[in-house]
């Protein structure tokens, strides 16, 4: 696991980068303040906001080396993404939600047996019920499923997911969040998770990376980072995990 | 402490009671004259007047033309529009206020550049044959109505492109989806009620033109006499028949406007709930 280190500064599309993310086939949640640059982080991986200068690489793929002018393009990164409120395509039902995704796949041999395919992936994933719903009728986990199983379908290389939990209702997310551990487990996609919320790093990351300022100031597993927090932003953060009362500080205004 | 005393008598002076009144006004102002169209007229006088001559083949030219533009600017506007949409260039953000000019000259001014342009000695006159015009034949028509409606549909499916919602387009991307799919699939579907609505105010615009079609096409019964020239040349003979096919337009374009309005009063069906934090 090596995040050499990741620089954000300046205003968007002028950024500069330097990020090598491995997830080991598990689960990296990046967590930060708001504003820290997580989203601008995530999409940039994503291939959909250009770095100004820099070297974007996961698992080991090389994705964007402003040196060597290497700049993938975003439909050929392979990424599955998931954003927050889901994105999934209101004007089509579940099934053909997966299959749009079929369809945009250049194996035409298979063209044919789209349908047939698509129903495969519904029927694997237990969302067979789902198949006719439009994402409006949808509550937000089973929304969140269907987003799932469409980045699935795509066979991606990695998964990026954008607070994978913030459109939801505070009651539903302790669900979801045990449902979408144990899905990432099963899946063993390697997952790139972007969260404010302290919960999901403890839970849901194999690894947390703290990104704050556009920096990685610290990465380890959540036991490492409760043991040690190294920035007094971690130290906080660790402690919003479990409910209990925060102590008072004294005396810490930059804490942004 | 002046200063809010003297908001206090601002608040009193400008209470709603004046602000009801100013408004009134404006909207009597409005009503009054198509309160006079149909209020001046019998049924009797509104289908004599349908039986003119100068009726039937007007009804018939306008909508012929009218739908021959109205497929002209969607086929050629909605890529134009969705290539705006999706560009945050400097030259396409040029362009875009560029073809919103026909909206603000004057439709006189409109039908004299026609005229330089493709009139018989017109800069693409090169490409007729030896002492051949479009100008004043039934293209002429089209391509005037094309000229002064096509800012509003190519404004209104440029914005409908705009408002949807970007995750949307890059998970579609994300699946490797072409350009054209991205167009035809998601584009073209989800601003599809901001497009119709376009469509149908560029197309009411078409229905009314009247000043670049005299200039540039003329006013010959059948060939290039549109509504609204024919209600214009009534005038001097029947004021009946001008009357009637003014009631006509009228109940078109009101029918037309609460059509748009009631399509962009439903509430998205793929209105995204999820706030971005």
């Amino acid at each position: 696991m090596t995040v050499l280190e990741a620089k954000l500064s300046g205003r968007v599309g002028a950024l500069g980068i330097e990020v090598e993310l491995d997830t080991q086939g598990g689960t990296l949640v990046i967590v930060g303040p708001n504003g820290a640059g997580k989203t601008s982080l995530l999409l940039m991986v994503l291939g959909a906001l250009e770095p100004s200068a820099g070297r974007i690489a996961v698992n080991g793929r090389e994705l964007f080396d402003s040196a060597l002018g290497v700049n993938v393009r975003l439909e050929e990164r392979a990424l599955g993404y998931v954003p927050q409120d889901y994105a999934l395509f209101p004007h089509l039902d579940v099934l053909e939600n997966v299959e749009f995704v079929l369809e945009c796949r250049p194996d035409r041999a298979n063209a044919r047996r789209v349908r047939e395919r698509a129903l495969a992936v519904l029927e694997e994933l237990d969302m067979l019920s789902l198949a006719e719903r439009r994402a409006h009728t949808l509550s937000g986990g089973e929304k969140q499923r269907v987003a799932l199983a469409r980045a699935l379908a795509a066979e991606p290389r990695a998964l990026l997911l954008d607070e994978p939990l913030a459109a939801l209702d505070v009651g539903a997310r302790r669900e979801v969040r045990a449902f979408l551990r144990a899905y990432l487990q099963k899946l063993g996609v390697p997952t790139i998770v972007v969260s404010h919320d302290a919960k999901d790093a403890a839970e849901l990351g194999a690894h947390v990376a703290v990104l704050e300022r556009g920096r990685i100031s610290q990465l380890g597993t959540w036991a490492e980072l409760r043991a040690t927090p190294k920035t007094p932003f971690v130290e906080e953060f660790v402690l919003s995990e479990s409910n209990a009362p925060q102590r008072e500080r004294r005396s810490r205004p930059t804490l942004a | 402490m002046t200063r809010p005393s003297k908001q206090t008598l601002l608040r009193v002076v400008s209470g709603d009671g004046l602000l009801l009144a100013l408004g009134t006004m404006l909207v009597l102002f409005l009503a009054l004259p198509f309160l006079g169209l149909v209020a001046t007229t019998s049924f009797r006088d509104f289908v004599a007047g349908l039986a003119h001559p100068l009726v039937w083949p007007a009804l018939r030219l306008s909508l012929l033309t009218t739908t021959a533009s109205l497929l002209v600017v969607v086929m050629l506007g909605t890529p134009l529009a969705w290539l705006f949409a999706r560009s945050r260039g400097r030259f396409l953000r040029a362009l875009e206020t560029a073809t919103q000019l026909p909206v603000v000259i004057p439709p006189a001014v409109a039908g004299v550049a026609l005229l330089l342009a493709f009139g018989r000695r017109g800069i693409a006159s090169a490409l007729y044959p030896h002492d051949f015009s479009v100008a004043f034949t039934t293209a002429a028509v089209v391509m005037a109505e094309v000229f002064v409606s096509a800012p509003f549909y190519v404004q209104a499916a440029t914005s409908a492109f705009r408002r949807i919602d970007e995750d949307l387009l890059l998970v579609g991307r994300s699946f490797g989806a072409s350009p054209l799919r991205l167009f035809l699939r998601l584009g073209l579907p989800l601003a599809a009620p901001g497009l119709v609505a376009g469509a149908a105010m560029s197309w009411a615009r078409a229905l009314g033109e009247f000043g670049a079609t005299l200039m540039f096409a003329g006013n010959l019964t059948g060939t290039t006499q549109t509504l609204p020239l024919a209600i214009y040349t009534a005038l001097e003979s029947d004021f009946r028949a001008a009357q009637a096919l003014s009631l006509v337009l009228v109940a078109v374009a009101f029918g037309l406007l609460v059509g748009v309005r009631a399509s962009f009063f439903v509430p998205a069906a793929g209105a995204s709930e999820g706030s971005r934090a």
